[in-house]
Protein backbone atom coordinates (compact mmCIF):
# COMPACT_ATOMS: atom_id res chain seq x y z
CA UNK A 1 0.00 0.00 0.00
CA UNK A 2 2.58 2.28 0.88
CA UNK A 3 5.09 1.51 -2.13
CA UNK A 4 1.82 2.06 -4.15
CA UNK A 5 1.45 5.68 -2.80
CA UNK A 6 4.83 6.70 -3.38
CA UNK A 7 4.89 5.29 -7.08
CA UNK A 8 1.36 7.81 -7.54
CA UNK A 9 3.31 10.41 -5.86
CA UNK A 10 6.34 10.15 -8.00
CA UNK A 11 3.98 9.94 -11.10
CA UNK A 12 2.22 12.67 -10.51
CA UNK A 13 5.60 14.87 -9.28
CA UNK A 14 6.43 13.92 -12.44
CA UNK A 15 3.50 14.98 -14.63
CA UNK A 16 3.81 18.66 -12.75
CA UNK A 17 7.14 18.69 -13.58
CA UNK A 18 6.94 18.19 -16.89
CA UNK A 19 4.03 20.03 -17.89
CA UNK A 20 5.88 22.98 -15.62
CA UNK A 21 8.72 22.63 -17.94
CA UNK A 22 6.32 23.02 -21.15
CA UNK A 23 4.17 25.80 -19.59
CA UNK A 24 7.82 28.02 -19.65
CA UNK A 25 9.09 27.38 -23.28
CA UNK A 26 6.55 30.03 -24.52
CA UNK A 27 7.73 32.77 -21.89
CA UNK A 28 11.52 31.78 -22.88
CA UNK A 29 11.13 31.74 -26.82
CA UNK A 30 11.14 35.38 -28.01
CA UNK A 31 8.51 35.54 -30.28
CA UNK A 32 7.42 39.48 -30.49
CA UNK A 33 3.74 38.24 -31.52
CA UNK A 34 3.57 36.95 -28.13
CA UNK A 35 1.93 38.54 -24.66
CA UNK A 36 4.79 41.20 -24.37
CA UNK A 37 3.43 44.68 -23.95
CA UNK A 38 2.62 46.57 -27.28
CA UNK A 39 5.38 48.96 -26.92
CA UNK A 40 7.90 45.98 -27.22
CA UNK A 41 6.61 44.58 -29.83
CA UNK A 42 6.00 47.85 -31.77
CA UNK A 43 9.33 48.53 -31.36
CA UNK A 44 11.07 45.60 -32.34
CA UNK A 45 8.97 45.64 -35.73
CA UNK A 46 10.10 49.08 -36.20
CA UNK A 47 13.70 47.35 -36.59
CA UNK A 48 13.49 43.64 -38.05
CA UNK A 49 9.87 44.84 -40.04
CA UNK A 50 8.37 41.57 -41.24
CA UNK A 51 11.07 39.58 -40.88
CA UNK A 52 11.05 36.20 -38.49
CA UNK A 53 12.97 36.63 -35.31
CA UNK A 54 14.34 33.53 -33.99
CA UNK A 55 15.99 32.27 -30.67
CA UNK A 56 19.31 31.78 -30.44
CA UNK A 57 23.23 32.99 -31.64
CA UNK A 58 22.38 35.95 -29.42
CA UNK A 59 23.69 35.96 -25.76
CA UNK A 60 22.46 38.48 -23.14
CA UNK A 61 24.43 38.99 -20.07
CA UNK A 62 22.62 40.67 -17.24
CA UNK A 63 22.54 39.82 -13.78
CA UNK A 64 19.08 37.91 -12.70
CA UNK A 65 18.89 40.21 -9.67
CA UNK A 66 20.14 43.74 -9.45
CA UNK A 67 19.79 46.21 -6.52
CA UNK A 68 20.59 49.31 -7.75
CA UNK A 69 17.96 49.76 -11.52
CA UNK A 70 20.70 53.08 -12.22
CA UNK A 71 23.32 50.91 -13.07
CA UNK A 72 23.03 47.20 -14.69
CA UNK A 73 25.64 46.10 -16.48
CA UNK A 74 24.95 44.27 -19.68
CA UNK A 75 26.87 42.26 -22.34
CA UNK A 76 25.62 41.09 -24.99
CA UNK A 77 27.38 38.42 -27.49
CA UNK A 78 26.48 36.92 -30.72
CA UNK A 79 28.07 33.54 -31.97
CA UNK A 80 29.25 34.37 -35.14
CA UNK A 81 32.53 33.93 -36.96
CA UNK A 82 32.45 37.67 -38.44
CA UNK A 83 34.62 36.93 -41.73
CA UNK A 84 33.59 39.30 -44.59
CA UNK A 85 30.58 36.90 -45.80
CA UNK A 86 29.31 36.54 -42.74
CA UNK A 87 28.77 38.86 -39.65
CA UNK A 88 26.77 40.92 -37.66
CA UNK A 89 25.18 43.82 -39.01
CA UNK A 90 23.74 45.41 -35.85
CA UNK A 91 22.81 44.71 -32.09
CA UNK A 92 19.52 46.34 -30.51
CA UNK A 93 18.21 46.02 -27.22
CA UNK A 94 14.64 46.59 -25.92
CA UNK A 95 13.29 46.53 -22.82
CA UNK A 96 9.33 45.69 -21.39
CA UNK A 97 8.49 48.33 -18.22
CA UNK A 98 10.72 51.36 -18.76
CA UNK A 99 8.97 54.47 -20.11
CA UNK A 100 10.30 54.23 -23.26
CA UNK A 101 11.29 50.56 -24.54
CA UNK A 102 14.41 50.81 -27.17
CA UNK A 103 17.36 50.95 -25.32
CA UNK A 104 20.57 51.03 -27.90
CA UNK A 105 21.46 50.00 -31.15
CA UNK A 106 24.19 49.34 -32.09
CA UNK A 107 25.89 49.26 -35.38
CA UNK A 108 29.30 46.69 -35.95
CA UNK A 109 30.56 45.55 -39.04
CA UNK A 110 32.95 42.73 -40.54
CA UNK A 111 35.87 44.43 -39.04
CA UNK A 112 34.78 44.01 -35.69
CA UNK A 113 36.52 40.58 -35.11
CA UNK A 114 34.40 39.99 -32.30
CA UNK A 115 30.41 40.17 -31.87
CA UNK A 116 30.43 41.74 -28.66
CA UNK A 117 29.29 44.98 -26.70
CA UNK A 118 29.22 45.77 -23.40
CA UNK A 119 27.41 49.01 -21.51
CA UNK A 120 25.36 49.98 -18.29
CA UNK A 121 21.39 50.55 -18.41
CA UNK A 122 19.46 51.56 -16.54
CA UNK A 123 15.91 49.84 -15.68
CA UNK A 124 12.80 51.12 -14.39
CA UNK A 125 11.00 47.71 -12.83
CA UNK A 126 11.84 43.90 -13.05
CA UNK A 127 10.91 43.20 -16.34
CA UNK A 128 12.39 41.50 -19.71
CA UNK A 129 15.42 42.40 -21.80
CA UNK A 130 14.93 41.56 -25.23
CA UNK A 131 18.64 41.54 -27.24
CA UNK A 132 17.95 41.27 -31.52
CA UNK A 133 20.90 40.96 -33.84
CA UNK A 134 20.69 42.01 -37.22
CA UNK A 135 23.35 39.24 -39.29
CA UNK A 136 24.50 40.01 -43.01
CA UNK A 137 21.86 37.92 -44.34
CA UNK A 138 19.52 40.07 -42.68
CA UNK A 139 18.50 37.04 -40.55
CA UNK A 140 17.01 38.44 -37.17
CA UNK A 141 18.33 36.30 -33.84
CA UNK A 142 17.63 37.03 -30.52
CA UNK A 143 17.84 36.26 -26.66
CA UNK A 144 15.86 37.49 -23.48
CA UNK A 145 16.47 37.58 -20.28
CA UNK A 146 14.11 38.31 -17.19
CA UNK A 147 16.00 40.32 -14.58
CA UNK A 148 14.40 41.31 -10.80
CA UNK A 149 15.25 44.34 -9.73
CA UNK A 150 15.10 45.97 -5.82
CA UNK A 151 15.43 49.60 -6.59
CA UNK A 152 14.11 51.18 -9.89
CA UNK A 153 15.82 53.90 -11.79
CA UNK A 154 14.36 56.36 -14.12
CA UNK A 155 10.92 57.77 -12.13
CA UNK A 156 12.39 58.97 -8.75
CA UNK A 157 12.16 62.49 -7.64
CA UNK A 158 14.76 64.95 -7.88
CA UNK A 159 15.38 67.04 -4.87
CA UNK B 1 32.64 69.97 -18.36
CA UNK B 2 31.98 66.95 -20.30
CA UNK B 3 35.23 64.76 -20.33
CA UNK B 4 35.91 61.23 -21.98
CA UNK B 5 37.78 58.09 -20.44
CA UNK B 6 39.36 55.78 -23.38
CA UNK B 7 40.65 52.60 -23.56
CA UNK B 8 42.46 51.18 -26.04
CA UNK B 9 45.77 48.95 -26.53
CA UNK B 10 48.48 51.12 -27.13
CA UNK B 11 50.52 48.11 -28.73
CA UNK B 12 48.83 45.18 -30.99
CA UNK B 13 49.95 42.53 -33.37
CA UNK B 14 48.39 42.84 -36.69
CA UNK B 15 44.79 41.01 -37.32
CA UNK B 16 44.57 40.65 -33.43
CA UNK B 17 41.37 41.29 -32.17
CA UNK B 18 41.45 44.18 -29.35
CA UNK B 19 38.49 45.87 -26.95
CA UNK B 20 38.13 49.20 -27.09
CA UNK B 21 36.72 51.01 -23.69
CA UNK B 22 34.82 54.23 -24.19
CA UNK B 23 33.23 56.50 -20.82
CA UNK B 24 31.70 59.50 -21.16
CA UNK B 25 31.67 62.10 -18.47
CA UNK B 26 27.66 62.74 -19.04
CA UNK B 27 24.27 62.97 -16.85
CA UNK B 28 22.00 61.07 -18.94
CA UNK B 29 18.81 62.86 -17.69
CA UNK B 30 15.64 60.81 -18.96
CA UNK B 31 13.16 63.39 -19.01
CA UNK B 32 11.01 61.05 -17.01
CA UNK B 33 11.81 62.52 -13.65
CA UNK B 34 9.95 65.38 -12.17
CA UNK B 35 11.03 67.98 -9.39
CA UNK B 36 9.54 67.67 -6.24
CA UNK B 37 7.26 71.16 -7.47
CA UNK B 38 5.81 68.98 -9.48
CA UNK B 39 8.15 69.99 -13.10
CA UNK B 40 9.49 67.36 -15.46
CA UNK B 41 13.26 68.00 -15.59
CA UNK B 42 14.10 68.32 -19.56
CA UNK B 43 15.64 65.20 -21.17
CA UNK B 44 19.22 65.64 -21.49
CA UNK B 45 21.19 62.49 -23.36
CA UNK B 46 24.19 61.67 -25.49
CA UNK B 47 21.92 60.72 -28.61
CA UNK B 48 24.86 58.69 -30.73
CA UNK B 49 28.37 57.82 -30.71
CA UNK B 50 30.62 56.96 -32.83
CA UNK B 51 33.80 55.54 -33.15
CA UNK B 52 36.43 55.88 -36.80
CA UNK B 53 39.85 53.87 -37.12
CA UNK B 54 41.90 55.76 -39.50
CA UNK B 55 39.08 57.42 -40.81
CA UNK B 56 36.48 54.50 -41.53
CA UNK B 57 33.48 54.27 -39.01
CA UNK B 58 34.30 50.73 -37.13
CA UNK B 59 31.04 51.41 -34.71
CA UNK B 60 28.37 53.42 -34.29
CA UNK B 61 25.42 53.49 -31.32
CA UNK B 62 21.80 55.20 -30.66
CA UNK B 63 22.13 55.99 -26.96
CA UNK B 64 18.17 56.20 -25.46
CA UNK B 65 17.57 57.45 -21.98
CA UNK B 66 17.65 53.87 -20.81
CA UNK B 67 21.49 54.11 -20.95
CA UNK B 68 22.59 54.74 -17.48
CA UNK B 69 24.33 58.23 -16.48
CA UNK B 70 28.02 58.68 -17.68
CA UNK B 71 27.38 56.14 -20.72
CA UNK B 72 30.68 53.27 -20.86
CA UNK B 73 30.42 51.78 -23.94
CA UNK B 74 32.82 48.59 -25.22
CA UNK B 75 33.12 46.73 -28.30
CA UNK B 76 35.55 44.92 -30.41
CA UNK B 77 37.35 45.55 -33.27
CA UNK B 78 40.77 44.24 -35.39
CA UNK B 79 43.95 46.05 -36.06
CA UNK B 80 44.69 46.76 -38.93
CA UNK B 81 47.36 49.11 -39.53
CA UNK B 82 48.52 51.74 -36.87
CA UNK B 83 46.82 55.00 -36.88
CA UNK B 84 44.41 57.30 -35.02
CA UNK B 85 40.57 56.13 -33.19
CA UNK B 86 38.24 59.09 -33.12
CA UNK B 87 35.61 59.12 -31.01
CA UNK B 88 32.52 61.09 -30.81
CA UNK B 89 29.37 61.49 -29.02
CA UNK B 90 26.46 63.82 -30.00
CA UNK B 91 23.27 64.93 -27.80
CA UNK B 92 20.76 66.72 -26.30
CA UNK B 93 21.23 70.56 -26.15
CA UNK B 94 23.74 71.00 -28.38
CA UNK B 95 26.17 68.66 -26.55
CA UNK B 96 29.25 67.30 -28.85
CA UNK B 97 32.22 65.51 -27.70
CA UNK B 98 34.99 64.06 -29.22
CA UNK B 99 38.45 62.09 -27.97
CA UNK B 100 41.21 60.47 -30.06
CA UNK B 101 43.47 56.97 -28.86
CA UNK B 102 46.25 56.02 -30.93
CA UNK B 103 47.48 52.65 -31.76
CA UNK B 104 51.09 51.00 -32.95
CA UNK B 105 50.31 48.08 -35.01
CA UNK B 106 52.98 45.79 -35.50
Amino acid sequence: MRTLEQTSRRRFLGFAGSTAVLGAIPIVTVRPVEATPAMLATAIRNVVGEAPVRTGKVKLDVPPLVENGNTVPMTVSVQNAMTANDYVKSIHVFNEKNPQPNVGNFYLGPHAGRAQISTRIRLADSQKIVAIARLSDDSFWSATVDVVVTLAACTEEVI
Amino acid sequence: MASALINVPKRAKRGEIIEVKTLMSHIMETGYRHTASGEVVPRDIVTSFVCRYNGVEIFRADLFPAIAANPFITFFTVATESGKFDFEWIGDKGFAETASASIVVE
